[in-house]
């Protein structure tokens, strides 16, 4: 007869190792936090001096809207190159094609300087008759197009190029039978589009969309080249005066930190809403993770499960 | 005697496939395929993998457009619009209103992954037929009551079985109403003891009035609920007549020689 083993006491296997391990690389960060503590050359009196000076929070909120509307505006224009560059008209897809061809294949600094100077190659800008001297409407270049216009014109169409090669990847990666099913229902275009396949789509779209928009976050920097005075160009201006340049960079580095974490908060929201149906229990959140933990390692129910 | 008769008083839901040629590339997989099924019969489609049957079956609600010959539905052609002496090719529009018509069932079922049970069923009459969404609602909780499934109304299709996702399928198909049902081999990709549960709902709508084209392997199945039975090969439609002609007195031999491949002993019992 087989031993009943029921009423023995089960001990938990030891990882030692483990446990050195978590030693070594709790020194590491206790040695990094120490010396960025205690290094007076960080200058963190500084750094907390300007991190919320009215200048760097003015620069602050023109990245924070540069970034939005770059985002938003080339997300949109992406998703349209997207659904040209998928579909049955030879026109559409080599225009779309073109489209991202170009703007991937020239750096951002020149798109930047090069709508900025539009003035230079084209003086004024009007809208009339092709081949004809009607002119309707006609306005100097120049006053068109501000640093800020330039600035999202180029975020804008350059982010545009990226995105519609995200979002036509996340619709490929979408099943054949999908499409097949909803037309097979007699669903109407726009809404297979919107409804199946996209949020189907999103799947795959969101982690690199996500990449993209924290890219575009600090991306948004390179138009101090137009003199923008959005975060980067700002403490810029400030440690040229100053001369404090890295508890500068520390205070713009900061900012990027905060806005990358908010987002990063955003896309695991985002993302756990998108897989509602992939897969078949949605992960804890961390709220959700935190309350377990405690409500499993209270006093009380470990009492409770003392037999 | 070579067309079904319907098994109720259907007055709607007459398919007439003539000569239909189809090709993919240099292969032609319809070579010339003509058959007439009446208002509320049941057409079973069994042949060889690669013979065909599929892509007819897709023709009929024009997810596949054919290279030669018409289908018509009730007297109304397929995919095109007759002008004088010219067939118009329909708008996308257009066919997706003759689609609503025919309801179609996968083999992989293609429900919607991010939308529950329920809402896979409510869908199209509110988008497709202009329905309410209450209206459609309560119409599609009956429709799953009726495969079985009401309880699981909420349930997202990777939480449901591979025989209730077909069954949610077939509640799908029926919420559009349609005049006729097409079933793409509708238990291939189930496991051998969940294709009961639903055949017995295909089953349960032989006697609907609705007309039933249905591609499948299950032998014994066809047998049973079939009006007239269909052995395609090779693109082509080899022998067609009731399931006793075609199981117990096949004439062609390649016809005896599929049948005697894939009727086992199981069948000889």
């Amino acid at each position: 007869m087989a031993t009943d083993y029921s009423a023995y006491r089960v001990v938990a296997a030891k990882h030692p190792w483990r446990w050195v391990g978590t030693a070594v690389v709790a020194l590491g960060v206790l040695a990094v936090a120490w010396s960025l503590a205690t290094n007076p050359r960080w200058e963190w009196g500084v750094v907390a001096q300007w991190f919320t000076a009215q200048s760097v929070i003015n620069g602050l909120l023109e990245t924070l809207k540069l970034t939005a509307i770059s985002g938003i505006l080339g997300f949109v224009l992406g998703f349209v190159l997207a659904l040209m560059r998928l579909s049955a008209s030879p026109l559409l897809v080599s225009v779309s094609w073109t489209f991202s061809w170009i703007f991937r294949s020239t750096p951002l600094l020149v798109q930047m300087l090069l709508w900025y100077n539009l003035g230079y190659l084209y003086e004024k800008i009007s809208l009339g008759l092709p081949f004809t001297d009607v002119r309707f409407f006609e306005v100097q270049t120049t006053t068109l197009i501000s640093q800020f216009a330039a600035a999202v014109l180029g975020l804008t169409l350059n982010q545009a190029a990226y995105s519609a090669e995200i979002i036509r990847g996340g619709i490929l990666s979408v099943d054949q039978g999908q499409l097949e099913a909803a037309a097979a229902l007699g669903i109407p275009a726009w809404r297979r589009s919107t409804r199946i396949i996209l949020p189907q789509a999103m799947r795959a779209i969101l982690p690199t969309a996500f990449n993209e928009i924290i890219g575009l976050v600090k991306g948004t920097s390179i138009v101090y080249v137009l003199a923008y005075s959005e975060l980067f160009y700002t403490v810029q201006v400030i440690y040229n005066r100053t001369q404090q340049v890295l508890p500068l960079l520390l205070v713009a580095t900061l900012w990027y930190v905060v806005i990358t974490s908010v987002l990063s908060v955003f896309q695991y929201y985002i993302e756990r809403h998108y897989s509602k149906g992939a897969v078949r229990n949605l992960p804890l959140t961390p709220l959700q993770k935190a309350r377990k933990f405690f409500a499993t390692h209270s006093v009380a129910t470990q009492a409770r499960n003392v037999r | 005697m070579s067309t079904a008769t319907p098994t109720a008083a259907a007055t709607r839901g007459l398919v007439e496939i003539t000569k239909v040629r189809k090709s993919f590339g240099t292969t032609e997989v319809l070579k010339g395929v003509s058959l007439t099924v009446e208002p509320g019969g049941v057409a079973v489609i069994v042949g060889p993998s690669g013979s065909g049957k599929s892509t007819l079956l897709r023709t009929i609600n024009h997810l596949e457009k054919v290279d030669g010959g018409f289908i018509s539905i009730d007297g109304e052609l397929v995919g095109y619009e007759v002008r004088g002496e010219r067939l118009l090719e329909l708008r996308e529009k257009e066919i997706l209103k003759q689609r609503t018509g025919i309801g179609m069932v996968f083999q992989n079922f293609n429900l919607f992954p991010h939308l529950t049970a329920l809402e896979n069923v409510a869908e199209a009459p509110v988008v497709a037929l202009g329905r309410s969404k209450e209206d459609a609602r309560r119409r599609s909780l009956e429709l799953l009551d009726r495969v079985g499934l009401k309880d699981r109304a909420g349930a997202y299709p990777r939480q449901l079985s591979g025989g209730q996702q077909q069954r949610v399928a077939i509640a799908r198909a029926l919420a559009l109403d349609p005049k006729i049902l097409l079933f793409d081999e509708p238990t291939s990709a189930l496991d051998p003891e969940l294709v009961n549960e639903v055949l017995d709902v295909i089953r349960e709508l032989t006697t609907s009035g609705t007309t039933l084209i249905i591609v499948t392997h299950e032998m014994g199945f066809a047998r049973d609920v079939a009006d007239i039975v269909v052995f395609m090969d090779e693109g082509q439609i080899v022998e067609q007549g009731s399931p006793e002609h075609i199981f117990t007195n096949p004439q062609e031999p390649r016809t005896r020689s599929f049948l005697s491949k894939v009727l086992e002993p199981a069948f000889n019992i």
